[in-house]
């Protein structure tokens, strides 16, 4: 087994998947130096694959990296030779000898934290969030977003830059900050899922949205927003075999087989759900109801309702009044959620054409639906859901 | 750390008014702490003057260095240990609210 190169590159693709962030953010802790961090775990992962088909996987793979990585780091700050160098090892050295190795399990968050800094731009708190705590390569980050890699290369040296420059603290913020700054790591988690989740191609993204949404949540217990956040991502999640077609488009969840549906993975999710009004935890809360649910028509639509509502209070938002006009048709008839949905002003998003659409053809009114399905394909751009509504359309006029 | 605050103004301001001595506390408190080095109140941009030179020649002209609805009303020279200091304690200035406070760092002059 352990001389067999297929079973040590899945060994050492769980070690990256468990412990890269942990073995970045120790070194960042020893030498302030990201670039540094990330470079030598990146060499001391070439190595294991290099090294452990010929001597075999060692006991403590995870061990083995970060003293790897570590002796790695001291030989670059070595043949780099400037005095700052020099200083840097020499703080190694210090801290290890004075037990550097306390604090080891608050590294990963004190990287999640960094990384989320509301100092650094969106687009950058995303890419190094994925590069340094998920170990994603700047190739892969740069297909997810679909940018080319020099441009994703480059925003991942400024956002270091910036970090070291602008003197962005290395640590997990204190109390007086931490539920603000939590928002703003929460925040990315969730754009990183959707990054992967809207992707018909699933991707590592999801992943590790989810990977580190568990950690978070695992290393702040009573943190309630982030337990919302991860039931979302997990409820969501349990939903990915069941929501494209035949055709690669989109389906929506009354479409969705629910037998496909990970069954095992909605009852996480639902024992995950905290009892809170934070946004999360309410929009986990709704992902819920439907995962309950047998069917579309079997849904606690009522309950929907209530939960929007809530939603509503804390952050008014039109896309929140069309999901809520939309669970309000479905509780009390189709008209009742047409008539919500006539007030809203959002041009150009396929969503509202797409529901007043389906509410017509619930009230009966297919000539109407039609109308409201060709406004719907005239915003889509997706060649697979395209070419789905076309055909739709032209079932619902014969 | 060394951080430059450009105090500014702001066109959509915050509705809660500065308070009286709001500055003044604010100014004491960086003394105590001893993170506030340096800082003015600067004259309005009616008062500035802008100056080139280009291939030898001098150009001068009246007013700021770039047309903006906003302008540099002050600044203050802090020193402390990161920039979540830094923004908590420019957070605390009454221009915070009746504008906007930038934070610059200071390009290190020796390592």
């Amino acid at each position: 087994m352990t001389d067999d190169s297929t079973g040590v590159s899945a060994e050492v693709a769980a070690v990256s998947r468990s412990d890269w962030g942990r073995i970045v953010g120790g070194l960042i802790r020893l030498t302030g130096d990201w670039t540094l961090a990330e470079d030598a775990t990146q060499d001391a992962f070439a190595t294991a694959l290099k090294r452990w088909p010929i001597d075999g996987i060692p006991n403590n793979p995870a061990a083995w990296l970060t003293t790897t990585a570590r002796n790695r780091a001291i030989d670059i700050l070595r043949s780099a030779a400037s005095e700052r160098a020099r200083a840097k090892e020499v703080d190694i050295m210090k801290s290890l000898a004075d037990g550097g190795e306390q604090d080891i399990e608050d590294d990963r968050l004190r990287l999640i934290f960094t990384c989320a800094h509301p100092a650094l731009p969106l687009p950058a708190r995303v890419a190094l969030t994925l590069r340094t705590v998920a170990g994603l390569t700047v190739p892969e980050i740069a297909a997810a977003f679909l940018v080319p890699e020099t441009t994703m290369a480059q925003r991942l040296v400024r956002a270091r830059r910036k970090i070291e420059e602008a003197g962005i603290p290395y640590r997990v913020p204190p109390a007086e900050l931490l539920g603000e700054r939590l928002s703003g790591v929460l925040a990315v988690l969730y754009l990183v899922f959707n990054q992967g989740y809207s992707a018909v191609a699933r991707n590592e993204l999801a992943a590790s949205a989810l990977s580190l949404a568990s950690a978070v949540v695992e290393l702040m217990p009573r943190e309630d927003e982030a337990r919302g956040l991860l039931a979302l991502l997990v409820l969501q999640n349990s939903r990915r075999d069941a929501r494209v077609g035949s055709a690669g488009e989109l389906l929506t969840l009354e479409e969705q087989d629910r037998s496909l549906w990970h069954r095992d993975e909605v009852a996480d999710g639902l024992a995950l759900l905290p009892n809170s009004t934070g946004q999360y935890a309410i929009q986990a809360a709704i992902a819920g109801c439907h995962a309950r649910a047998a069917s579309a028509l079997d849904t606690d639509w009522g309950e929907i309702v209530v939960l929007y509502d809530v939603l509503l209070a804390q952050s008014p938002s039109p896309v929140i009044q069309l999901n809520r006009a939309i669970a309000i048709g479905m509780r009390d008839g189709p008209d009742a959620g047409l008539e919500l949905l006539s007030g809203l002003q959002l041009d150009g998003y396929r969503w509202l054409p797409a529901a007043q659409a389906d509410l017509l053809l619930r009230a009966g009114r297919t000539a109407e639906a039609a109308d409201r399905f060709r406004e719907v394909i005239a915003l889509t751009t997706s060649g697979p859901e395209r070419a789905d509504l076309v055909r739709r359309l032209a079932e619902l006029e014969s | 750390m060394e951080y430059l605050f450009f105090i500014a103004t702001d066109t959509e301001p915050d509705v809660e008014p500065e308070r009286d001595g709001e500055v003044q506390a604010w100014i004491e408190e960086g003394a105590r702490r001893g993170i506030r080095k340096q800082g003015h109140r600067l004259r309005p941009v009616e008062d500035a003057t802008t100056v080139r030179v280009r291939a030898g020649d001098l150009m001068v002209t009246d007013g700021p260095f770039t047309e903006s609805k906003e302008w540099i009303a002050g600044f203050d020279i802090i020193e402390c240990e990161n920039l979540d200091d830094a923004i908590d304690f420019a957070s605390r200035h009454p221009m915070a609210r009746a504008g906007r406070i930038e934070i610059r760092p200071f390009w290190p002059t020796q390592f």
